[in-house]
């Protein structure tokens, strides 16, 4: 304690030298990173279920398609009309489907179509709806009013039906051409997420700072605007990779999405169709597998949104 | 108000035309003989080529095509399905069963919806908030397909307690199921949208000076939280009407009701393009339509909206 010439009277006002919040704040060690939104997100994500569990199984889904041969040995086109409808069996555990193929080596194999289509989709809706979002956005004027009329048109046409109209004139369909079809009509939405979330970091001081500090406009938008308008875009690009599996599957389903040389849930459940009334069990299994893909992605996107924003935080 | 209006009027001018030359570019500018095209994987016999070809006008410019076809849409001629009867006439028929079967949908969906969507918001982080929200998600992550399949085998085949198929004329019991599968994805998006407006809504300032004066808890959620919150969900369940009328095509066609969206099922099945073609045209007419009626009422409901 040092000796400090108190009055009388003010014993209460006066705090000693060492004693000031002056010193607690000195005494903070600048050099441990802060806070970032990220780290912050990362913190809250990694210790709820709501994340973890469909990580895992989108981790497990990604390894499927990749190296299906790990799971089932069976030639998923192989036939043996003989044992059509089958139950299961030894060496074919969910049995055979109305066309005499392995339920279960269909299953695994059927992942890539699904996993493929919806990750091309979504990094081709990603990157052209958050490019055209991002300029809207940032520049504003005649630039945004124009792309935003563009976003408008395509955004009147939904998923589906537009999708049906381009694809039934199309020939020869494979997993690109459903993947663009799909991106055709699924940048508008991520370009007017972008676009809001632009608006909203556009206006804070430290976009201002850059700018006045003298950085290029392309320096500010990539450095300072887009880093921190990227999470409602990121949760959107996680819902909606969900969305486009389950519209691929419905596309496969109507029978204008994969062709039937390609093994996909949706074309197998097409196929269990007819024989839905006798054996329904033919068209759980994909549909499970289906469902199951379609909720871990938007579990995923769910958890990611909470994170990533902490106004809505319930805790 | 007035001004509102007609600048949102305007705005919708480019953006019918965008749609409509967007699904006439499609059909008609891919490469390959988009007549050809149109007849999928069938062969086309040389008189109907011909026919076709004069029907959409093909040997005119494009720009002169596509001027065509939307004279055909404003006259409401849209050409005849490969049996011979006009579109339009299928869609007279069609288009009342879908209205029906999309009305039955949205008054599940409201009431259900707000209801299930209120009680979790108003105890927001509880057992059954959570219980709701992660059903709601697993109702959204089912597509309507494997759905409509596990509800017709389960309520249709298996338990007997409806027809699994509902065929021509239905009435209003025969559309209940079909109707509640057809509302079941919106159905989770409005207990959503209703919880977290309403968990919003609880902590806003003018319901606690409502708490503060002194007002009873009922009086409060009904008149003050739910009230307001419901904002948002009207215009979303009028937005709706629209798109479900798109979403009906699959549910129509595992259902067998004779609505538009079989129709456009039916034409996808047997690769009809042109009435495929004039099916998504009308229907994207009906969706913006939706839209426009939506964004207005928006106005009217929310007098914020009206001055931006």
């Amino acid at each position: 304690m040092s000796e400090t010439t108190v009055r009388p009277g003010q014993e209460h006002y006066v705090a000693p030298l060492d004693t000031t919040p002056l010193a607690a704040v000195d005494a903070v060690d600048e050099s441990t990173p802060s806070a970032s939104l990220w780290g912050d997100a990362w913190k809250q994500l990694r210790r709820r279920p709501l994340f973890i569990v469909p990580s895992l199984i989108i981790v497990l889904l990604i390894v499927v398609a990749l190296f299906p041969s790990l799971f089932t040995s069976v030639n998923p086109r192989y036939q043996e009309l003989s044992r059509a409808l089958e139950g299961g069996s030894e060496g074919h555990p969910l049995g055979f489907t109305r066309l005499g193929t392995d339920v279960y080596a269909r299953l695994v194999h059927g992942a890539r179509a699904s996993i493929s289509v919806g990750l091309i989709t979504t990094a081709i809706v990603v990157v052209v709806g958050g490019v055209v979002g991002a300029l809207a956005g940032f520049f504003g004027g005649w630039i945004d009013a124009l792309l935003s009329r563009l976003v408008d048109m395509f955004f009147a046409l939904p998923l589906i039906l537009g999708a049906i109209v381009m694809l039934q004139a199309l020939q020869g369909r494979n997993v690109w051409t459903v993947a663009l079809t799909l991106s055709l009509f699924g940048w508008p939405q991520v370009a007017r997420i972008m676009r809001s979330s632009v608006l909203q970091v556009r206006g804070n001081e430290y976009v201002t700072a850059a700018k006045s500090l003298g950085l290029g406009r392309f320096s500010t938008l990539a450095r300072h605007v887009l880093p921190n308008a990227l999470g409602p875009v990121i949760v959107i690009a996680t819902i909606s990779l969900g969305t486009f599996i389950a519209a691929e599957a419905t596309l496969s389903f109507l029978g204008i999405g994969l062709p039937s040389s390609v093994v996909s849930w949706g074309g197998d459940i097409s196929n269990a169709v007819p024989s839905v009334r006798t054996d329904p069990w033919i068209l759980l299994w994909p549909s499970i597998a289906l469902s199951v893909t379609v909720l871990s992605f938007l579990m995923l996107g769910d958890a990611l949104r909470d994170a990533l924003d902490p106004k809505g935080r319930t805790r | 108000m007035g001004w509102y209006i007609g600048r949102r009027l305007l705005q919708m001018v480019p953006v019918f035309f965008g749609a409509t030359l967007l699904i006439y570019a499609l059909v008609f500018l891919l490469p390959g003989d988009p007549i050809l095209a149109l007849f999928g994987e069938r062969p086309a016999s040389p008189a109907a080529v011909a026919e076709l070809r004069e029907r959409y006008n093909l040997d005119e410019p494009f720009i002169v095509q596509y001027l065509l076809f939307i004279k055909g849409i404003f006259t409401l001629d849209f050409g005849e399905s490969f049996s011979g009867r006009p579109v339009i006439e299928q869609l007279a028929e069609a288009f009342p069963v879908t209205i029906k079967l999309a009305l039955i949908a949205l008054a599940i969906e409201a009431v259900f919806g707000i209801a299930f969507g209120f009680l979790a918001g108003l105890r927001r982080g509880g057992l059954f908030d959570s219980t709701v929200l992660f059903l709601s998600l697993v109702v959204i992550g089912i597509p309507v397909f494997v759905l409509g399949f596990t509800a017709q085998y389960l309520f249709g085949v298996k338990w007997g307690v409806v027809d699994p198929t509902v065929g021509g004329d239905p009435t209003f019991a025969e559309l209940l199921l079909p109707g509640a599968v057809l509302g079941a994805l919106s159905f989770a998006y409005v207990l959503r949208l209703t919880r977290n407006s309403v968990a919003e809504a609880l902590s806003a300032d003018h319901v606690r000076t409502a708490t503060a004066k002194g007002l009873g808890r009922p009086r409060v959620v009904t008149v003050h939280v739910l009230r307001n919150s419901l904002i948002p969900v009207v215009t979303f369940l009028g937005a709706d009407l629209g798109a479900l009328m798109g979403g009906a095509l699959v549910t129509e066609g595992i259902f067998n009701v004779p609505g538009v969206g079989r129709l456009l099922y039916q034409a996808v099945i047997r690769s009809e393009g042109p009435t495929v073609v004039s099916v998504v045209t009308v229907l994207v007419l009906v969706y913006l339509l939706a839209n426009l009626v939506v964004d207005l009422l928006y106005a009217v409901l929310d007098p914020r909206i009206r001055y931006v």
